[in-house]
């Protein structure tokens, strides 16, 4: 075989195989679409549930699973950020640091059930706190922490030097350089990084089946020590556990989870790109 | 740019304040060592009775009936390892072929179009994926000849594709870091692309690629919904041979989801559900810190967290 001709050859092979990778996901993203886009509408999304969750809406699903949403935010972002400000600005490069790097590349390694196993263990029951929003919220906080301070960190180290050196010359303390000066130039890529853990924690199920997810309740929470329905658990439920659930249900409850992640998603890759394309130095 | 701090540089209570809040800044930090020690306290916590009460012999055997108190893990060991060796057979090749398209062949437009695709990809719940799995994809699998659709190799095809945003991503930074000159050298000698490619770049990221394929496997042992739901839930040992692929298998990760809701707490087959948890976090805990020791732990972070 010419040298042309296997050139030719391994081209062609190799983008047949991007193509086997990358049409299988508009595929899905499409299949989802249609299937599930005749079941939405104002009452599905707005409705509770009725008649054993076969008719009416899945308000409390998607209700919970943007109040857990904003739990994560609240339990994850202020750490997260401390610690990438830590890793980036104070840290020397010594064993301390070198195992808080570890903690961190094995945190992101360990598996979503076993977050929830973590959760169940310490939240629900060492703390008391029950299955609870709570114990839900710090257990998918937790499980994002390592997503927030890589992305956080690498915001920040991509502030120049010289605007540290130049506001440290005029006898700005550390911390004022940090917060007036590194901080504000790093903010869109730290907002990337926490929107991406986001939509993460928003379509996890494993971390919530033991610590906050309700097969079924008829109300709203009340209080962050109630359970609360969430969207990933609800799909689970209703595509396996309940016998006789009408398709269109199911796929319009993938749907809206779907969107849900994939608007945080493409949010979050938004704000990346118009940083870059803004970035004035 | 923004104003410049307006205090007055030698107030008292000022740094006071700062004082206050790096000693936060550095609680944050040293979190995440906490974190990490905490959830394997906790583990060994609620699951040291494994280890304790059931024999060794038991509990490396091969009967996984909770009812009757025998917890055999070797089914589950099966399981986990049929479902990620399928998935990986899968993905690798996949993963790594389309990072050379992307990095080596695709034109400029295309990349911009098909790498916010990968992130579409991997923002994907893996519940949902396990939904489509469900309604969609096994019975496919079912027409083409299987018993059930519900089988490791349902559960391996779904894991591929979401393991493959981490694989293409490390991968393709893996060929980033590859100099250019060496491709010019071996282009200005008369090398035909692909003859560059396959002698010159692949070997040079070489360990680039390993670490993908490491953290790949680590992505894929830890996945819980989608296998749930694809791989039929049978906690026992398939015959060997090639159709093991072809049965239903049950995983460790499937295991503790689809049990942990029925246990008595502080029963022991409680704790056995905390045991796997605890063999689950030693083997992905000993994968990244293989990948660690390859790469040195700075590479290995910025492969892995900051692309998601």
């Amino acid at each position: 075989m010419s040298r042309q001709r296997s050139q030719r050859l391994a081209v062609a092979l190799i983008t047949a195989v991007a193509v086997l990778v990358f049409v299988p996901v508009i595929a899905i993203i499409g299949y989802l679409i249609v299937s599930g886009i005749g079941a939405l509408n104002w009452e599905f999304l707005t409705a509770m549930p009725r008649n054993g969750m076969k008719e009416g809406g899945i308000m409390p699903a998607i209700v919970g699973t943007l109040i857990l949403t904003m739990g994560t935010a609240l339990v994850s972002m202020p750490v997260s950020l401390l610690a990438a400000i830590y890793l980036a600005e104070y840290a020397r490069d010594n064993r301390l640091t070198r195992t808080i790097r570890m903690a961190i590349v094995n945190l992101a390694g360990i598996p979503s059930i076993v977050y929830g196993l973590f959760g169940l263990g310490a939240f629900v029951l060492a703390a008391g706190f029950g299955t609870s929003i709570i114990a839900g919220s710090l257990t998918l906080g937790i499980m994002t922490m390592p997503v927030v301070i890589s992305t956080a960190e690498e915001a920040i180290n991509s502030v120049p030097q010289q605007f540290r050196t130049v506001s440290l010359s005029l006898g700005a303390s550390k911390w004022q350089t940090i917060r007036h000066q590194v901080l504000p130039h790093a903010l869109p890529g730290i907002l990337t990084g926490m929107i991406l853990g986001l939509s993460r924690a928003a379509g996890e199920t494993a971390p919530i089946l033991f610590t906050v997810a309700a097969f079924y309740v008829p109300t709203l929470p009340s209080s962050i020590f109630d359970q609360t329905m969430a969207l990933p658990y609800h799909l689970y439920v209703i595509s396996t556990q309940v016998p006789g659930m009408p398709l269109t249900i199911q796929y319009g409850t993938a749907l809206v989870l779907l969107l849900i992640t994939l608007t945080l998603t493409l949010l979050a890759t938004g704000v990346r790109t118009t940083m870059r394309r803004r970035r004035d130095w | 740019m923004t104003t410049a701090p307006t205090t007055p540089p030698d107030s008292r209570s000022r740094r006071r304040g700062e004082a206050a809040i790096e000693l936060l800044i550095w609680l944050a930090g040293v979190s995440a060592i906490a974190i990490v020690a905490l959830i394997f306290f906790f583990l060994l916590r609620e699951g040291i009775n494994t280890f304790l009460d059931i024999p060794l012999r038991q509990l490396f055997g091969v009967r996984w009936y909770p009812i009757e108190d025998q917890f055999g893990l070797m089914p589950l060991l099966v399981g986990t390892f049929l479902v990620t060796i399928g998935a990986v057979v899968i993905a690798v090749p996949l993963g790594v072929v389309a990072a050379i398209y992307l990095g080596e062949i695709a034109p400029l437009w295309l990349r911009e179009i098909l790498k916010p695709l990968i992130e579409i990809l991997a923002g994907i719940p893996s519940i949902v994926l396990g939904f489509l799995g469900w309604v969609a994809l096994a019975p496919i699998i079912q027409n083409l000849g299987a018993p059930t659709g519900l089988t490791a190799f349902t559960g391996s095809l779904l894991l591929a594709y979401m393991s493959l945003p981490t694989i293409i991503s490390i991968s393709e930074d893996a060929l980033y870091a590859v100099p250019k000159e060496y491709r010019d050298g071996s282009l200005a000698i008369g090398a035909t692309q692909w003859q560059t490619i396959w002698r010159v770049v692949l070997p040079a990221a070489r360990s680039g690629l390993v670490i993908a394929v490491m953290l790949g496997i680590g992505r894929v042992i830890g996945e819980t919904m989608a296998v749930l739901m694809v791989t039929g839930n049978a906690a026992n040992i398939p015959n060997f041979g090639l159709s093991m692929f072809f049965s239903p298998v049950r995983t460790m990760t499937a295991t503790i989801a689809a049990e942990m809701g029925e246990v008595a707490q502080g029963s022991l087959h409680y704790s056995v559900l905390f045991g796997i948890g605890l063999i689950l976090f030693l083997i992905t805990f000993t994968v990244n810190w293989l990948a660690t020791r390859l790469v040195g732990v700075e590479g290995a972070r910025r492969q892995r967290g900051g692309r998601l």
